[in-house]
């Protein structure tokens, strides 16, 4: 690990002040906040993040968990993610996301991440983690070693010749499927993001992961109002039955009246570079009923884009089955 | 930047490498109910500071990178992995390792099951394992094996003592 500066802020405004003065938010940043460090100091471990300066943001109040006045929910940056699965409005009206956070990693890890950490968790790429392979994320311009090498776990969707990593969360998947806003204070003020919109395809900057800048501190992200009657499902297929990442995730929201649906909402995980929000898989099923051919219609939909490379074009039909069993799942709730 | 604790904080130029500094800062670690002053490098994690700077060898260093739970520690009485904790950020907090649960003569009730239940073999996964298991006491589990298996994946014991460790988990919960 290489040597850095650690500084707790006073207070949120002497944090964004340092931080603005980096270079880059994004990968070589030199200045980094940290908070459960899951994510951190495991990668300045491996060298792969060498902040100069290490901003410890986990005394800052932005560790609370609140209802909006529209009736919707506010989740700190800092609150742990074991809080956020097991709070009782959580539990109740966004099931997705408790289920998603409860299906990843271990409680002793969901005990120390975070809301803004998980936002921002770095992928598996085994190339990416070591820095004696070529990474066009890591390092640009030195190629992608996963696209001719080891590849089975990463992305099918979203990818480019320059970056096939997938994007590890299992949180954002269903933050996306629940429309969140990523709240942001920078040195220029405060911005909401909605969460389709914060991180960035690789295209051939892959270094560049999302669309925060130096300085920005994400402060909080909010969910809309719970939507009355949807049905919530987060399915999450892996190798081993707990404490790993995924080969294919789905996040369902979705609201039937009668024999039709009419509300639906899907993200996929561990096939995209970033958490993948469907769309088109929402418009095969916007209005239609609910059935299995019409399910099997959205994940072809959902895949259609889909670009395998040498050892994982299984995950094109593992996703769709994946999607499926989740919506099916969801219907028979 | 008052609050700063490195010993530069003064921010002069642009030039981040400017800023490292090699000097080790202060710190006080509360560790099973005694207080630690000490001077660590920023990079130390808390495992390190553990084991090295207070000589408690109870906690385990098994991957260092967060995939193997032999780490496991108490903050505020909640597991954490210290090996992926820098020490500092735990200046004044609680920590409890597995010297702090019990003794020799009076064990925790948890140690007393994984020592009934013969939870071990090797036993280099063993205090990572008890640790989680006593957090596990509170936290919210359901009461079947399925559930205390699901919420004790982050402690790999190679030698394979799953079985055992889920039945000492088991029996201390029927009792409490």
């Amino acid at each position: 690990m290489h040597i850095f500066e650690f500084i707790r802020p006073a207070d949120q405004t002497a944090a964004i002040a340092t931080a603005a003065q980096a270079k880059t938010a994004q990968q070589g940043a030199e200045v980094r906040f940290l908070c459960g460090g899951t994510t951190l100091i495991d990668l300045m471990k491996l060298n792969v993040e060498t902040p100069a300066r290490v901003l410890d943001i986990n005394r800052l109040p932005l560790d609370k968990i609140e209802t909006t006045p529209d009736g919707g929910l506010k989740a700190g940056a800092t609150v742990r993610n074991a809080d956020l699965a097991n709070d009782d409005r959580v539990q109740r009206d966004y099931a997705v996301l408790s289920q998603a956070i409860l299906s990843g990693a271990s409680g002793q890890i969901r005990n120390m991440a975070t809301t803004a950490g998980n936002l921002l968790q770095r992928t598996r790429c085994v190339y990416f983690r070591d820095t004696a392979m070529a990474c066009n994320k890591r390092e640009p311009g030195t190629g992608c070693s996963a696209i001719t090498g080891s590849n089975r776990t990463l992305a099918i969707l979203g990818t480019s010749d320059h970056c096939i990593a997938t994007n590890p969360s299992d949180m954002c998947v269903a933050m996306a499927a629940l429309e969140a806003v990523i709240h942001v204070e920078g040195p220029k003020g405060t911005r909401t993001i909605p969460i389709g919109d914060l991180h960035l395809l690789p295209g051939d900057t892959p270094d560049r992961e999302t669309v925060l800048k130096p300085g920005d501190l994400i402060t909080h992200v909010t969910l809309p109002p719970p939507i009355a009657g949807s049905k919530q499902v987060y399915l999450k297929l892996r190798d081993r039955a707990s404490y790993e990442f995924a080969l294919a995730s789905a996040a369902v929201v979705m609201t039937v009246v009668g024999e039709n649906i009419s509300y639906i909402r899907i993200a996929l995980g561990g096939v995209g570079s970033k958490p993948w929000r469907s769309h088109e898989a929402e418009a095969e099923l916007t209005g239609k009923a609910a059935n299995a051919a019409n399910f099997r219609q959205a994940a072809e939909a959902a895949l259609r884009n889909a670009k395998p490379r040498s050892e994982n074009k299984f995950k094109i039909e593992l996703a769709k089955r994946c999607l499926v069993h989740a919506l099916q799942t969801a219907a028979n709730g | 930047m008052e609050a700063s604790i490195a010993a530069t904080p003064h921010v002069t130029s642009g030039q981040a490498e400017n800023f490292a500094t090699e000097a080790a800062v202060p710190i006080t670690l509360r560790i099973n109910g005694k207080e630690h002053s000490l001077r660590i490098d920023p990079r130390t994690t808390l495992l390190d500071c553990i084991r090295e700077s207070v000589a408690l060898t109870g906690t385990k260093k098994g991957c260092d990178h967060g995939q193997c739970g032999a780490c496991t520690v108490h903050v505020n009485g909640r597991r954490v992995l210290s090996c992926l904790s820098l020490a500092l950020i735990h200046d004044g907090e609680e920590i409890t390792t597995v010297e702090g649960l019990g003794t020799a003569q009076a064990m925790h009730p948890m140690q007393a099951a994984f020592l009934a239940c013969d939870a071990y073999q090797c036993g280099y996964c063993t205090s990572g394992q008890i640790m989680s298991a006593v957090a596990l006491l509170n936290e919210p589990c359901g009461p079947d094996d399925a559930a205390v298996k699901e919420l004790m994946s982050g402690n790999i014991c190679r030698c394979g003592a799953y079985a055992n460790i889920v039945e000492a988990i088991q029996q201390v919960r029927k009792r409490v």
